[in-house]
């Protein structure tokens, strides 16, 4: 099974350190990981930085992978013109670095990319039409069409509506214990993050600032540390922690 | 009846609609690709047919197939005087075309073409410089002087939008400006040797700039077909990660591409295919700026497709080109850099005012 590890990563643009010496217990397969932390705290540098993007000080260790480029990225997405279906943009997710010819199973790999995640209709759609929530279900199909060993996702619910959002999330989950695969996701939401995963990750100003279980990671101290906000976090009648925030400080 | 198996043919067919879908659009891709390599070869005939001797398309055909069927006046006439001519419009057509695909991908701007960047003018003034006053950067036989001028020139300008784009904090978009700003510089220096040249020499240079296929010989013609064959398989080897890089840069790099590695090396290839290009014939603008759109329009923008029907695009624009710039004038051959001009400046007009898409 994979594992990941991060060995006192940094990173900096310029004179600008965004990420300190961060370092992490290992990560294995199957467990869905939550990264948390404000805006600007590092989130995205971090997974670039895990992805070889870039250059810094510190270690990434990646055990157990079966493949030769065993992770995958959706990065935050961004509107884009290209002349090109839904369909032909999974593909060419699924054919980086092969050969110019496509086989079928590429495109069993699509339809079934396509298919987890509820998406069949769109495939004759061009990209350039479609809404940002739209969007966004797409990119994750780009990302897992590539079969990851080691999936991650820079905030991938940003757009959807609620229903997607959970929809997105238990797939992942899903996938995630499934396949055997390592989901780390970036979120802003943290009623999500109680739900949906295993483990938390929080950044802050580029340190980390903690990280564990998540249920024993998000709580009102952290909330009011991290976030400035006052929260609460009760059980619920079905016994799941839920989170109550109260104002902004 | 409604069986418990009934619904499993049907979930498997709903996921392989997809699949159908994407092999109908491949199939059309490739009668459209068809289509148009019989539509460049009707027009190359025309093209063959057409001048101060006229033959029927029958007898062009025949000769093409078995030129010993034919007169010794027609296969010289057809084989050795038009066909350079004619083919050297589908190397120089399918080059630019390439050329303005490659920059529009890499630059991400629909209106790079190796005419705006500024690669044209570079090429111009380096030819200038040979026909007003003899002044040669590399030696060469007489015959190649100004070719290779142009050639020089081309590059160089090609390598200073390279090298001032990789400065810190230059954008893609800059990137075009820098090109408007070389055009700009080459039309003030190209102006300074017009106003110190003599009468003659300002008549060749402005004959150059208007450019015309009619100087090709077959020689020319190998060297820029042998580039073209060249470069063609070194960009398509990059297919799916040129592709990618049309879904923007972020999204590009997390699937694996390398981004300023690819754009070097496709810079470089297309400078060379539109620097080679433009030293033979001459400005022809606008080819790689229609080319490019047309191809995109037909067969959208994955590159296993929209790289062959650019090839085949500019290709077809400029061999109606030639055809045109003998029938529009019966008895005059009007250089068919006018002709380009004329019919791609409205197009040009028409892309930046109809940029319905706000990020193009």
């Amino acid at each position: 099974m994979v594992t990941l590890t991060l060995d006192r990563l940094s990173a900096h643009y310029g004179r600008h350190q965004i990420l300190s010496e961060v370092t992490t217990p290992t990560f294995a397969g199957g467990q869905m990981v939550a990264l948390l932390g404000p805006n600007a705290a590092g989130k995205s540098t971090l997974f670039r930085r895990i992805l070889g993007l870039l250059d810094g000080d510190g270690e990434v260790h990646i055990e157990g992978a079966t493949c030769e480029r065993p992770m995958a990225y959706m990065p935050q997405e961004t509107g884009v013109n290209a002349v090109l279906t839904v369909y032909e943009s999974v593909l060419l997710a699924r054919m980086q670095g092969r050969r110019l010819n496509v086989k079928p199973e590429d495109l069993a790999e699509v339809d079934r990319a396509l298919d987890e995640l509820g998406i069949v209709a769109l495939g004759e759609r061009d990209i350039g039409d479609l809404s940002g929530g739209q969007r966004q279900m797409v990119g994750a199909a780009q990302a897992l069409v590539q079969n990851p060993e080691v999936l991650l996702l820079d905030e991938p619910t940003s757009a959807l509506d609620l229903h997607r959002q959970i929809q997105l999330l238990s797939i992942l989950r899903r996938l995630a214990k499934d396949r055997g695969m390592l989901v780390i996701a970036a979120l802003h939401d943290l009623g999500h993050a109680l739900r949906f995963t295993d483990q938390a990750l929080v950044l802050q100003g580029g340190t980390l600032v903690d990280c564990g279980p998540t249920e024993e990671v998000v709580t009102p101290e952290l909330l009011y540390r991290v976030y400035h906000v006052t929260a609460r976090i009760e059980r619920c009648s079905k016994g799941r922690p839920q989170l109550i925030v109260e104002e902004a400080v | 009846m409604h069986t418990g198996t009934d619904t499993l043919p049907s979930e498997q067919s709903a996921a392989e609609e997809g699949r159908t879908f994407y092999r109908t659009l491949v199939v059309r891709r490739q009668l459209i690709l068809a289509a148009l390599t019989l539509a460049l070869f009707l027009s190359l005939c025309i093209d063959l047919a057409l001048g101060p001797a006229r033959f029927s398309l029958g007898e062009v055909i025949t000769a093409l197939f078995s030129p010993d069927d034919v007169s010794q006046q027609a296969r010289v006439i057809l084989w050795e005087i038009r066909m350079p001519v004619a083919l050297m419009a589908l190397v120089v057509g399918a080059s630019l075309s390439v050329a303005g695909a490659q920059m529009q991908t890499i630059l991400s701007n629909p209106l790079a073409s190796p005419f705006t960047l500024g690669i044209s003018a570079g090429a111009s003034f380096g030819a200038a410089l040979a026909l007003a006053f003899g002044v040669v950067i590399v030696p060469a036989a007489i015959e190649y002087m100004v070719p290779i001028n142009a050639f020089v020139m081309a590059m160089l300008t090609a390598f200073a939008i390279h090298a001032l784009s990789m400065r810190r904090g230059v954008t893609i978009e800059t990137i075009v400006l820098l090109g408007i700003a070389m055009v700009f510089i080459f039309n003030a220096l190209m102006a300074l040797i017009q106003f110190f040249a003599s009468q003659q020499a300002v008549s060749a240079v402005v004959f150059w700039t208007m450019g015309s296929l009619t100087k090709a010989t077959w020689p020319k013609l190998w060297i820029a077909l042998g580039v073209l064959v060249t470069v063609m398989p070194l960009l398509a080897r990059h297919g799916w990660a040129l592709t990618a890089m049309r879904l923007g840069d972020a999204k590009a790099e997390s699937l694996g591409v390398k981004l300023r590695a690819l754009r070097l090396e496709v810079l470089v290839l297309v400078s060379l295919l539109a620097a080679i290009a433009v030293a033979f014939v001459g400005t022809i603008g606008f080819i790689g700026l229609v080319g490019p759109h047309i191809a995109r329009l037909l067969l959208g923008e994955d590159q296993r497709f929209f790289l062959p029907g650019s090839a085949l695009c500019g290709a077809l624009i400029l061999s109606i080109g030639s055809v045109l710039s003998k029938v529009l004038i019966p008895g005059t051959v009007i250089p068919i850099g006018i002709i380009t001009s004329l019919v791609g400046i409205p197009f040009f007009l028409f892309l930046v005012l109809n940029n319905k898409k706000a990020s193009w």
